[in-house]
């Protein structure tokens, strides 16, 4: 036996799951075809934020997160981690209400969470569209860039005595990790967090790609404070199948800001989608009009890795006693990293994890399925 | 067609012949054209708005190669941006 | 804001010399040609005009201007393309508005930047490229009485010295990295084209021959918030002057950014093209520097052959084949006499800043496998240059391959990628 635990996948999940798992003592590998960080973690917006689509999602988000103020002191000032709070924009009444029924609940479950008025929404972010209603206001959420912190967390893991591999894998199953060129790797558990790609290895994961795009902007710094997203955002545009956008801001240390989102199953080519593209950004102006005089730098797009039930999949793989699985973190594999090495963690070592682990195992993900 | 134009670069005023770009008349009025991100003062380099180290904000919008823009009279430059 | 949607048989992108000559070629086979070009005026940067005439355009540049004026090409100037939102499609930028062209065939005639590379103080303005600061003065900079040190390599260097000249500045010396051998046995090969030969002996007369020094580089620079002295080295020996600019530029880099996007064939940093000046993608064709460093005259053959085959009217051009054939011969012994010296790689010092846009040192990009990674960690590669002046020089540096190209291909205003409708929502909610 090479490895206790053989991680695939360096993204910030897999890293995450090699520090945990190598800090309590196992002898870890983290293998990846490229350095930590660069798959749809880099990809990604890096908004660490508490979701409350289902119970489980809330419990993950929320722990996780505390798991962010945890870590914060060992980050390096390349991870830009700012508590720059979410302020989620109620365009009507109608979505005022939702504003009232979130607050009321993060308020019970211990996530602070403050309803804004329209003119303290101005205040807050004064280039918003005037006529929006008014918002919520969840103070102790953040932003991250991401990459950093996956290497970060590669590098805590390699402290702790874990071995990083440079591979394409090829296969996993029964105790053995299969790298192109022949090389193999024996381990006890497999650890397979390797987002979307997963399905490439493990073809039956009830994991769907689900393609998104961002747009980047030049410097201009002060111009947006929080990570501003829409309300519709639940109630309407991602919740269904088809294709759909969304405003969702994020302000950057450096000034930049970055226009998401939009979300796409069903589409292979990782190029830009143009027309996506178009209403994204029209929806963006139409919550911020000023943003049309922005220079936009870089347009991009990533697969998330989603599952049915919007949860991750964390814990044994129904299929294979030696796979386990940390993937399907749709778009809050960087909120929930943390989480899904602590409660993988926590089952390795047969004990109790600070919130249930159950909600998240792939044979209860598989049961709901069916 | 007169043979010079007047336009303002951080509030100064400055004539320049008929045709100059942005980036030279900051250059001639001894001026440069922004503040990298660790504050070093930079200006024009590849001439052909290949580089963007050119930019300043030109009539309130940022960020403009000013290499590729050519003086008009009243034109506003802000250099430092 | 407006948008506009044109189509045309033929799209050139780029109207230097090799733009131009696609264009006549293609109107000539009677096509509807369009030609964008981000410049002001046409011509490129080796036919750009000057304010002051002191660049005088040459009569064979004028002969092609006028006979691109009276083609019946329709030329977009200081317009970018920015992107290909579809199939035979791309989306441009005039003064903040849309442009979306729709063609049946393209030319990618988008010519060549100079490849300048890090050394201790570049970043200090003063430090220009060679056909920068030429751009420069033809744009206005006044350099009468400016001592202008001219380095880097490429038979530009010369011609840009001899313009510094008659723009009344000094030119304290022009130094070329490539060794004396080198350069001498690419002027032998050339006396088969007494023409440029002739050429060169013109600059040389006006610089004065003995301040043109081969095998010579610059160490690094001094000056606090401008340029104060430039210090030359050969390897043995190192010689300081004061300047008031520096002109330095290390030949070409091709411009193969729209051909990448448009996932035309890209071998050795040129876009591939075959005897026809087709690319890997059938309908999409490209000429001059964009598909391989070789000069102007190989710019107006190529461009001539791929404008009419552009139009399917190659038979026109048969017999300009065997000319590009041997005019390639030509560039392959220029390149070869101006490679790069590896003690180029080793200019740049521990803080020495490679990523202009975003401060990166070269220290910082130490331990990085390539420029992905060194892009995604240390920020290199990720301002409004998008890595075409860090990605070069670290092709040179490092050997690292350019990072994969995104849209867009220059940064653009949100407002042009707007669907029209947007445009007009915005507008109503505004003045609700």
């Amino acid at each position: 036996m090479d490895f206790d635990s053989v991680v695939v996948g360096a993204g910030i999940v897999g890293s995450a799951c090699a520090a945990e798992l190598a800090r309590a003592g196992m002898k870890v590998a983290l293998v990846d075809i490229a350095d930590p960080g660069l798959g749809a973690t880099a990809a990604g917006m890096g908004h660490i934020v508490v979701m409350d689509d289902s119970p489980a999602q809330l419990a993950l988000t929320h722990y996780s997160r505390q798991l962010w103020d945890a870590l914060e002191t060992s980050l390096t000032p390349a991870c830009e981690y700012r508590r720059t709070g979410t302020l989620w924009i109620a365009a009507d009444e109608e979505e005022m209400q939702e504003v009232l029924r979130k607050r009321a609940l993060y308020t019970d479950n211990g996530v602070a969470a403050e309803a804004i008025t329209a003119d303290r929404l101005y205040e807050l972010e004064p280039s918003l569209r005037r006529g929006m209603s008014g918002g919520l206001l969840v103070p102790d959420d953040g932003v991250v860039y991401a990459p950093a912190v996956a290497r970060v967390l590669a590098m805590q893991a390699c402290d702790a005595g874990a071995v990083p591999i440079t591979g394409k894998v090829t296969a996993v199953g029964d105790g053995r990790v299969q790298l192109e060129g022949g090389a193999e790797l024996r381990t006890r558990r497999i650890v397979v967090a390797a987002g979307e790609w997963s399905t490439r290895l493990l073809p039956d994961l009830p994991i769907r790609r689900r393609k998104g795009h961002l747009a980047i902007t030049d410097r201009y710094p002060g111009m947006v404070r929080h990570q501003l997203v829409e309300l519709g955002y639940l109630k309407s545009a991602h919740s269904i199948s088809g294709d759909s956008v969304a405003f969702n801001i994020q302000p950057r240390s450096t000034g930049q800001l970055l226009i998401g989102s939009s979300r796409q199953y069903g589409a292979e080519d990782s190029g830009v989608d143009f027309a996506l593209m178009q209403r994204m950004l029209a929806r963006a102006t139409e919550y911020m009009p000023a943003l049309a005089d922005l220079s936009i730098i870089r347009m991009w797009t990533g697969f998330r890795a989603a599952t049915p039930n919007k949860l991750p999949l964390i814990g044994p793989w129904t299929a294979d006693e030696t796979v386990f699985l940390a993937t399907g973190h749709e778009g809050l594999g960087i909120t929930t990293s943390l989480a899904t090495a602590a409660l993988l963690s926590s089952y390795f070592a047969g004990r109790d994890s600070t919130i249930p682990i159950a909600p998240y195992l792939p044979a209860n993900a598989e049961a709901a399925h069916a | 067609m007169p043979d010079s134009v007047t336009i303002r670069i951080d509030g100064q005023t400055v004539r320049v012949p008929h045709g100059t770009s942005v980036a030279a008349a900051i250059m001639m009025n001894g001026g440069f054209c922004r503040t990298s991100v660790q504050g070093e003062p930079r200006s024009a380099v590849c001439g052909m708005g290949i580089c963007f180290e050119c930019r300043a904000a030109v009539n309130g919008v940022a960020q403009q190669r000013t290499c590729q823009i050519t003086c008009v009279d009243e034109m506003q430059v802000v250099t430092h941006g | 804001m407006a948008e506009t949607r044109l189509h045309c048989d033929v799209l050139v992108a780029g109207a230097g010399p090799a733009g131009i000559a696609a264009a006549i070629a293609a109107r000539r086979a009677g096509k509807q040609v369009v030609v964008v070009d981000d410049n002001p005026h046409p011509g490129g940067q080796i036919w750009r005009g000057s304010m002051s005439g002191a660049h005088s355009t040459s009569a064979a540049a004028r002969k092609w201007l006028q006979r691109f004026r009276a083609s019946g090409a329709e030329l977009l100037s200081s317009t970018r393309i920015v992107t290909a939102p579809g199939a035979n499609t791309v989306l441009a930028e005039h003064e903040g508005n849309a442009i979306h062209i729709h063609y049946d065939a393209l030319v990618l005639a988008t010519g060549a930047r100079e490849l300048l590379l890090p050394f201790p103080g570049w970043t200090l303005p003063g430090v220009m490229g060679a056909g920068g600061l030429q751009a420069m003065a033809k744009a206005g900079l006044p350099l009468r009485g400016k001592r202008v040190v001219v380095a880097g390599t490429g038979p530009l260097l010369l011609a840009v010295a001899a313009a510094f000249v008659h723009e009344g500045a000094t030119v304290p010396g022009v130094f070329d990295q490539a060794s004396r051998e080198n350069i001498t046995a690419f002027a032998a090969s050339l006396l088969t084209r007494p023409s440029l030969l002739m050429q060169g002996a013109g600059y040389l007369a006006t610089i004065k021959s003995w301040r043109y020094r081969q095998g010579w580089w610059p160490l690094c620079v001094h000056g606090e918030a401008t340029l104060q002295s430039v210090v030359m080295t050969n390897g043995s020996d190192t010689v300081e002057i004061a300047c008031d600019y520096l002109a330095c530029g290390f030949h070409l880099v091709p411009n193969i950014e729209l051909g990448a996007l448009l996932h035309c064939r890209i071998q050795n940093g040129a876009i591939i093209a075959n005897e026809h000046q087709q690319t890997s993608v059938a309908n999409v064709f490209t000429a001059g520097e964009a598909a391989g460093i070789a000069g102007l005259p190989q710019a107006l053959v190529e461009g001539e052959i791929a404008g009419a085959y552009a139009a399917g009217a190659g038979n026109q051009v048969r017999h300009l084949l065997r000319r590009r054939t041997a005019l390639r011969k030509v560039a392959a012994r220029m390149n070869h006499a101006y490679r790069l010296r590896p003690e180029l790689r080793a200019l740049p010092q521990a803080d020495t800043l490679i990523c202009r846009c975003e401060d990166v040192s070269w220290q910082q990009l130490q331990g990085f496998s390539g420029m992905r990674s060194a892009k995604i960690h240390t920020r290199c590669g990720m301002g409004p240059c998008q890595g075409r002046i860090c990605g070069a020089a670290m092709q040179f540096l490092a050997g690292w391959e350019a990072d994969t190209h995104r849209p867009p291909l220059y940064p653009v205003q949100l407002s042009t990628l707007l669907p029209l409708a947007a445009h007009d929502t915005t507008h109503l909610e505004e003045s609700i």
